[in-house]
């Protein structure tokens, strides 16, 4: 290790110090944006209580814009990334980031790609250097990949084939939505990793790794204008890049209840329905997506939502239950019930029992004490928020990618905060038929004997 | 002009980096600042002020782990922890959760093999942090344990246990366990069946014999004032109950020599764990090791075991190394997940790696990239509370000095790579490893 290399850390350091004291009120700073000639959108927040910063570069690229055949290929490509371009080798960038101090990884959702390092403040130009340039020079090769690939199909086996409820979830979406790549699992299916190529890698980056479509996120112990100086230096030399036009890939409606059964090694049964629901399209239009945000946390926001409530403390019926809605997000919207039925108990009850709970918020509303006390849990979850540095960049990262501004977190939260009974209501009573439900329950299987399909599962549309 | 006691942390690893990075030395710039003292109770506090974000988190270790349950009653530590909130006083658990919510603070908790603690993040705005703290001091005082809540949280944890059974993750580490530590403590799990002996009883004696005050530590970081953080550890241990003396550590059986289980299971692919005993927390060889280790598979994307069976031969997603220090000597464990027909080919690289890291050490060029690393980046080790609590925790409950985090980038600076040749020559036995496969090959040994 070069010593020189060191002294930028120490005068940085001494900058740093002289910061801290009028900096230590400032907080929940917003975060300031700038975007580069090149179409590169840069987000920064400061926050100045440690010398460390999080460098996160967002692509929007995710499982939602891959095509059939080639499933998998966002998150394939995630792993490729790591694999050397034209000047740093194979492997180098990750002993870089490492000898930095730094940890770093990357992940690929339906919305997008991302990839971050957390490291000391004085190593952000360096980090920079090297994202910008696996940006553009990214080196694919057939043989690498084929090594690769084996990698990412045992990831394929840990986190989905031998996962009971995983399963589940995988064959939820494929049955739920039906035009909509939404229905794809983002790691792809098994079949489509094993005939991927390298070509259909080197599509992906060279269509959708343009810097147009990607947005820098630094959150950390950074100045603002130091960071978009720096940006211009790194990324602002990188040619813009038209990108092709995105087809809407529209769900069509759903006209019937769907279900399936999948059996799997387990002990216990488990139920997982998912109802057709609006998502969030601008800010401030209508409150309905906002209040499915209220009713999933008023039925399973915490210890005192209706389903551990009712479900698994009065009831028995269930040994635990929840319920999921993601407000944004680029393909259409499920609000999904979960559960495991408690011993002795069927899923068939357990689907009753849930049922009636929407039915209940459908014809009486909901309690001005229960949203009191969810709307004090945001508002306290927002000061928490800001312990994690991470969890400030996913925040500003995910919003852009689903569409959103960064600077519309603010507003979000009011939005939900102003959801009235009534507005629950309407949205429990409107949206809950089961016409618009895909159900499926795992059938556990003992261990001895169990024998699974090795790949391909009944209800795919 | 105030500076927070964090950012005068930061002055002082400052020095510690340039130091470790061998550049000239600096004098230490500042003394630790982790306040500690003890309670009228008898209880250790260990607190850090931090003012930036107007929040509290506040943790509880006692010394109430599954290290003093019963064989017949395994299980009873966590339930007890799990039971504080599900009535106290004259409060019901739902009346407790939603005092909680109520106060926008959140509570958790949990017991391991060494310890069971209690925790807790509150904004510091007032009436609630006055109103989070005085429930939580009534769980930790007066827990209630009504029976017919026992019998169903014992039906709830039943049945995920038998779930758990099921998975291939889970089987390896109890058989690892049990293979390294036998009848001690830490080669010990619930079954349905200890879970389903314990009574009310059992859970009204653990808590009045174990959390007492002289036997707990309350870690705190966070934007109020010393004399609040001390009037607040006066009121959560206040009421605590006398408690017993802390009961002798069982001793740990002799060390087993080779020993390899592989059980049959449906899952594709096989969960491999191969370990030995490591080391105890305080143990001297801790520095050699934790250097050591980032070079053998502790170092993320960069270390010998993820290069040799991930990168070059992709057997696996994810393959790694740790030691995992305790009261008494912890496990050091290698562990990864592969295609059944590849575990054995998966076993032999690990097996060829540690023998060679053993033997040989790591390289010049290795010992200064896992320094580089670990001295580099331990900054963010501590640049939040979060973490910051973590690592009192640590501090308070194991007894180690309080200038552990500001020496601790001098201890990596140090360690030579004779140090880190003879401490894992001194703790680790390649010839000796315990193996645990789950999901063995389909035509390979017979299964157990």
């Amino acid at each position: 290790m070069s010593r020189r290399a060191l002294w930028p850390l120490v005068v940085s350091f001494a900058l740093t110090v002289a910061g801290w004291a009028e900096r230590t009120e400032a907080s929940g700073a917003t975060a300031h944006e700038r975007t580069l000639p090149n179409g590169l959108k840069v987000l920064v927040k400061e926050d100045r209580r440690a010398p460390t910063v999080v460098h996160l570069i967002a692509y929007r690229a995710g499982s939602v814009d891959e095509v059939n055949g080639r499933t998998g290929v966002a998150h394939a490509l995630e792993h490729m990334m790591f694999k050397g371009t034209r000047t740093v080798p194979s492997g180098e960038f990750s002993r870089r980031v490492a000898a930095m101090g730094g940890r770093e990884n990357a992940f690929t959702t339906r919305d997008y790609t991302g990839y971050f390092q957390q490291i000391p403040s004085a190593r952000l130009s360096e980090v920079m250097a090297l994202e910008a340039d696996r940006m553009t020079n990214l080196v694919l090769s057939a043989e690498a990949f084929a090594t690769e690939r084996e990698v990412v199909i045992e990831e394929r086996r840990l986190r989905t084939e031998d996962r009971a409820r995983s399963r589940v979830y995988e064959q939820l979406m494929a049955l739920a939505l039906t035009a909509s790549p939404y229905r794809q699992p983002v790691i792809g299916w098994m079949s489509d990793l094993q005939s991927m190529t390298v070509a259909d890698l080197e599509d992906w980056y060279r269509t959708w790794y343009a810097p147009g479509n990607a947005t820098l996120v630094v959150v950390g112990d950074v100045s603002a204008p130091e960071v978009f100086a720096l940006a211009e230096r790194h990324y602002g030399t990188i040619a813009p890049r038209g990108l092709p036009a995105r087809k809407p890939q529209d769900e069509p409606p759903q006209n019937g209840i769907r279900s399936a059964v999948v059996k799997a090694p387990a002990e216990t049964a488990y139920l997982l329905m998912a109802y057709r629901v609006p998502q969030l399209a601008r800010i401030d239009g209508a409150i309905e997506p906002f209040a499915l945000e209220m009713l999933s946390e008023v039925l399973a926001g915490d210890e005192n939502g209706r389903f551990t409530r009712e479900l698994v403390r009065r009831q028995r019926v269930a040994d635990s239950a929840g319920a999921g809605y993601g407000l944004t997000g680029r393909g259409p919207g499920l609000f999904t019930l979960s559960g495991v039925p408690a011993a002795g108990r069927s899923v068939a009850e357990l689907q009753q029992a849930l049922r009636e709970q929407i039915a209940r918020v459908a014809a009486e509303g909901v309690d001005e004490r229960e949203l009191e006390r969810i709307r004090i849990g945001y508002v306290a979850s927002r000061v928490y928020q800001r312990d994690s540095l991470m969890s400030q960049a996913m925040e500003l990262a995910g919003l852009e990618m689903a569409g959103f501004s960064h600077a519309d977190a603010d507003r979000l939260l009011e939005r939900v905060r102003a959801v009235t009974s009534d507005d629950v209501k309407a949205v429990a009573a409107r949206y809950f038929g089961d016409d618009a439900l895909t159900v499926v329950t795992l059938d556990p299987q003992p261990l001895s004997g169990a024998r699974q399909a090795p790949r391909g599962f009944s209800g795919r549309h | 002009m105030f500076l927070s006691s964090v950012h005068s942390l930061w002055r002082l690893l400052r020095a510690g980096l340039v130091l470790g990075a061998g550049l000239v030395a600096l004098p230490a710039l500042a003394v630790l600042p982790i306040e500690s003292w003890t309670t009228a109770s008898g209880a250790r506090v260990l607190f850090v002020r931090a003012d930036a974000i107007p929040m509290l988190d506040l943790q509880i270790d006692f010394d109430a782990g599954g290290r003093l349950v019963a064989p017949e009653r395994l299980g009873l530590a966590s339930m007890v922890n799990a039971m504080l909130a599900k009535g106290a006083g004259e409060l019901d658990e739902a009346a407790i959760a939603e005092r909680f919510a109520l106060t926008g603070a959140g509570r958790g908790g949990g017991a391991g093999d060494d310890s069971a603690s209690v925790s807790l993040r509150s904004l510091t705005s007032e009436p609630q942090l006055s109103r989070a703290v005085e429930l939580l001091a009534l769980l930790l005082a007066k827990p209630t344990f009504p029976q017919p809540v026992l019998e169903r949280e014992k039906a709830r944890v039943i049945a995920s246990l038998r779930e758990s059974a099921t998975r291939p993750e889970t089987l390896v580490r109890r058989n690892f366990g049990a293979l390294l530590y036998g009848e001690h403590p830490y080669g010990r799990h619930a079954d349905p069946e200890t879970v389903a002996a314990i009574g009310r009883d059992d859970l009204v004696r653990f808590h009045a014999a174990h959390y007492s005050a002289r036997r707990a530590v309350i870690s705190m970081i966070g934007a109020v004032t010393r004399e609040r953080a001390a009037a607040i550890a006066e009121e959560l241990t206040r009421g605590l109950p006398e408690g017993t003396d802390s009961p002798p550590l069982a001793p740990l059986p002799s060390a087993p020599g080779r020993a390899e289980r592989r059980i049959e299971h449906p899952a594709s692919q096989s969960h491999v764990l191969v370990g030995q005993r490591g080391i105890a927390r305080g143990d001297p060889d801790f520095f050699a090791l934790t250097v050591g280790n980032y070079v053998l598979g502790g170092g993320g994307f960069v270390s010998r075991l993820y290069g040799e069976v991930r990168e070059k031969r992709g057997l696996v997603y994810s393959v790694s190394s740790y030691f995992s220090p305790q009261i008494q000597a912890g496990p050091f464990v290698i562990g990864l997940q592969t295609r059944k027909d590849q575990a054995d080919q998966a076993l032999g690289v690990v097996r060829e790696v540690l023998e060679r890291f053993v033997r040989e050490g790591p390289t010049t060029e290795e010992l200064a990239a896992a320094k580089s690393n670990l001295i580099g980046g331990f900054a963010l080790r501590i640049d939040s509370n979060g973490k910051i609590l973590a690592q009192l925790s640590a501090i308070g409950f194991y007894g180690l000095p309080l200038d552990w985090l500001e020496r601790w980038t001098d201890r990596v600076a140090a360690v030579t790579l004779e140090d880190i040749r003879a401490a894992f020559q001194r703790h680790i036995r390649p010839e000796a490893m315990v193996t645990v496969v789950v999901g063995a090959p389909p035509a390979g040994a017979s299964a157990r």
